[in-house]
């Protein structure tokens, strides 16, 4: 091994692909074969945190950050000026192979900018995960970018050795694209979307016919979205996400607040705060779509077409919503116990199991978990002591506010201090 | 009616399970369960020395299982945080479990049933750290080492995901605080036991046992760690709640800072 040679590389080559901030190495399921190397863990490990608290759970590099490409929000676009580098195929293989067997990572991220032409850029891609997978019998966790406008035979020959594969499309609406992409149209990014989401539904088929049907991309696709790049709203965001959801089955869609790179004057300055609160309030609704039974409509519309951002999505809804509150714990169905604000799908699950044996009280909600500050103005149980006031949606908001802390209450409340 | 006893059982699991045996068999009150080597007397209790069957141990173990395949791995979850008095707290959740028509152990109501239930949740939270903070450092003699210091004894828990994530190469994990460890040797997994004359955290100081290659590869990941970091978006207090202080001195990407 060339030490100084790869450690040059790996500086420039991990610092490029860190925008990207998907790093789930859950939702697969390979096994360890043949007394071989490694298996993917149902669930995914994070190894470590990086010091901004995402996990770090796969080698996340770029095979090359030379781009033909020239976008606006990306910091190895062609018209930046910054060091350039490329890896080999076998330095890839070597780098996650020891990687791995040290127990510091669950797999390979590996995305690149794009060389010559999309096609020539996927080949070399698939060529390091064949090799992992052939030449190294290596069972862990890969996952490749779809580099937008690559052909249909690649994306298919993409997820015989990838565990995921996904495409940014980095740009929430259509408009931003022309503004910040010129170079790259919308069909580019959802067309391997396609491919292999038709591959994925054909294996499925397959594997229902003959148990022994080899695995394609087992862990889905995915997708991410800068947010607060150019104007869009939450709901342009949201209902983007959803349509992707369900159009393309992504297993996950990505928020990622805009970190300033470029001086342009189509983007934020330099220097400008990542909306990391906005990016919060975005992954909260994205929990609410996909596990609490929320529609996208409820959560925004034509009349809210923002998220609020003192307040989570959930209890924003319900304080639009009083009318179907208050809910009797002891009662409700599962369904509907899902949207009392306080309430995590893990509350939810255990008062069902226990409110079989007796009646619930406030003193039982609080040591199951729930966030009571939250909870109890939506809510009755087995108690004469519940909230009888008859309090407009302001004036619980404003209780709410004043008995919690939010994490970044110091973020809203700087304007307010302004004028104090 | 029995006068209340305490059962003295010899600290291993199946020790505990023929302690739970013995106490439904005999319709003993049981006041406490204790292990030979922390005994406490109880004024007016008598003392039963329980001998570990194994075979009673798995009717136990077999019986709970038929009842509910969660409830058997949350008591041996719980047993393993070591906690004090967590034999008890588990001897009576087994009751409940047993006694009751319906699931019992659903009763999130009830203290002992949430409790064993958090402590199961616990352990499970460390076993799932163990398995992602275990940094193995490649010997000279070609086994990867660790060294961890879990706050629960949950070696016996991950032993079977690095047997089947490791299959090809010999591993061996060491708890320093409960000086025991797991070795595999491409064939099976043993307990073993050492006689350390260091413990190997990943120091900056470099040690003779382990190659330059392994130190290479070492700067390799923490050069990779520091440039996954976003400087715009530093978040110090979450990245110390995912990786607790108490975990940096075994791993090499966090030695710099201690």
């Amino acid at each position: 091994m060339n030490f100084e040679r790869i450690q040059e590389k790996l500086n420039i080559l991990a610092d490029a692909a860190k925008y990207d901030v998907s790093c789930a190495s859950s939702g697969s399921n390979r096994k360890n074969t043949n007394k071989g190397l490694g298996n993917a863990s149902k669930m995914g490990i994070c190894h470590s945190y990086t010091e901004d608290g995402r996990c770090i759970s796969l080698l996340k590099i770029l095979l090359t950050n030379y781009c033909i490409f020239d976008c606006a929000y990306c910091v190895t676009r062609k018209s930046n000026d910054v060091k350039r580098a490329a890896f080999k195929i076998q330095e890839v293989v070597d780098l996650t192979i020891n990687f791995y067997r040290r127990n510091y990572i669950e797999g390979l991220f590996l995305s690149s900018g794009i060389f010559k032409n999309p096609d020539y850029t996927m080949e070399r891609l698939i060529a390091v995960a064949k090799k992992l997978r052939e030449e190294e019998g290596f069972n862990g966790y890969i996952h490749l970018k779809s580099i937008p406008g690559a052909s249909d035979e690649l994306m298919y020959e993409a997820g015989l050795y990838a565990d995921r594969l996904s495409v940014n499309i980095e740009v929430p609406t259509v408009s931003g694209l022309r503004l910040l992409a010129p170079d790259k149209k919308h069909e580019d990014f959802t067309k391997p979307m396609l491919k292999v989401k038709n591959e994925l539904v054909r294996y499925q088929n397959e594997r229902k016919v003959l148990k022994s049907t080899p695995k394609y991309a087992p862990a889905g696709q995915s997708t991410q979205m800068i947010v607060g790049a150019t104007n869009e709203t939450d709901k342009d965001v949201m209902y983007s996400a959803t349509f992707y959801y369900t159009q393309y089955d992504m297993k996950r869609v990505y928020y990622s607040g805009y970190v300033p790179v470029a001086d342009d004057e189509r983007l934020p300055s330099l220097g400008s705060q990542v909306p990391m609160l906005r990016e919060n309030r975005l992954y909260q609704t994205d929990w609410l779509l996909r596990f609490y039974g929320f529609s996208v409509n409820e959560l925004l519309n034509h009349e809210h077409p923002n998220l609020e951002m003192d307040i989570d999505p959930k209890l924003a809804w319900a304080l639009r919503n009083l009318h179907y509150f208050p809910m009797d714990v002891n009662k409700v169905d599962k369904r509907l116990l899902a949207r009392i604000p306080g309430l995590g799908m893990q509350s939810v699950s255990k008062i069902i199991k226990a409110r079989q044996f007796r009646k619930l009280n406030w003193e039982h909600l609080k040591r199951i978990g729930v966030s009571l500050n939250r909870a109890r103005y939506f809510i009755i149980c087995d108690s004469k002591n519940w909230e009888k006031r008859d309090l407009d949606a302001e004036r619980i908001k404003g209780l709410i506010l004043q008995n919690s802390q939010g994490k970044f209450r110091k973020q809203y409340n700087q304007q307010l201090a302004l004028f104090n | 009616m029995n006068s209340s006893k305490i059962l003295i059982y010899d600290g291993s699991f199946n020790g505990f399970l023929t302690a739970v045996f013995t106490a439904f068999e005999e319709k003993i009150d049981v006041m406490d369960i204790q292990t030979h080597s922390q005994v406490q007397n109880g004024l007016f209790s008598d003392m039963e020395t329980i001998f570990t069957q194994v075979e009673k141990a798995k009717r136990v173990w077999n019986g709970i299982r038929k009842k509910s395949y969660s409830a058997i791995s949350k008591i041996y979850f719980a047993y393993l945080s070591e906690m004090e008095g967590v034999e008890l707290m588990l001897y009576r959740y087994i009751r409940k479990l047993m006694g009751s028509e319906k699931e019992g152990h659903h009763d999130f109501s009830d203290e002992t049933i949430l409790k064993i239930s958090q402590l199961a949740r616990s352990v499970g939270r460390e076993k799932h750290r163990m398995e992602a903070f275990v940094r193995f450092q490649l010997t000279r003699d070609e086994i990867y080492f660790c060294n961890i210091e879990p706050d629960f004894n949950v070696l016996p828990l991950i032993s079977k995901h690095f047997r089947n994530r490791y299959a090809d190469q010999q591993w061996l994990i060491y708890d320093v605080k409960r000086k025991y460890g797991i070795f595999y040797d491409l064939q099976n997994v043993a307990l073993v036991s050492l006689n350390l004359k260091e413990i190997h955290f990943n120091k900056v100081h470099k040690s003779d046992a382990f190659l330059n290659e392994e130190y290479d590869y070492q700067t390799l990941w923490n050069d990779y760690f520091k440039s996954t970091h976003i400087k715009s978006r530093i978040n110090k207090k979450l990245h110390t709640q995912h990786v607790p202080k108490r975990y940096w001195k075994y791993l090499s990407e966090k030695k710099e800072m201690l």
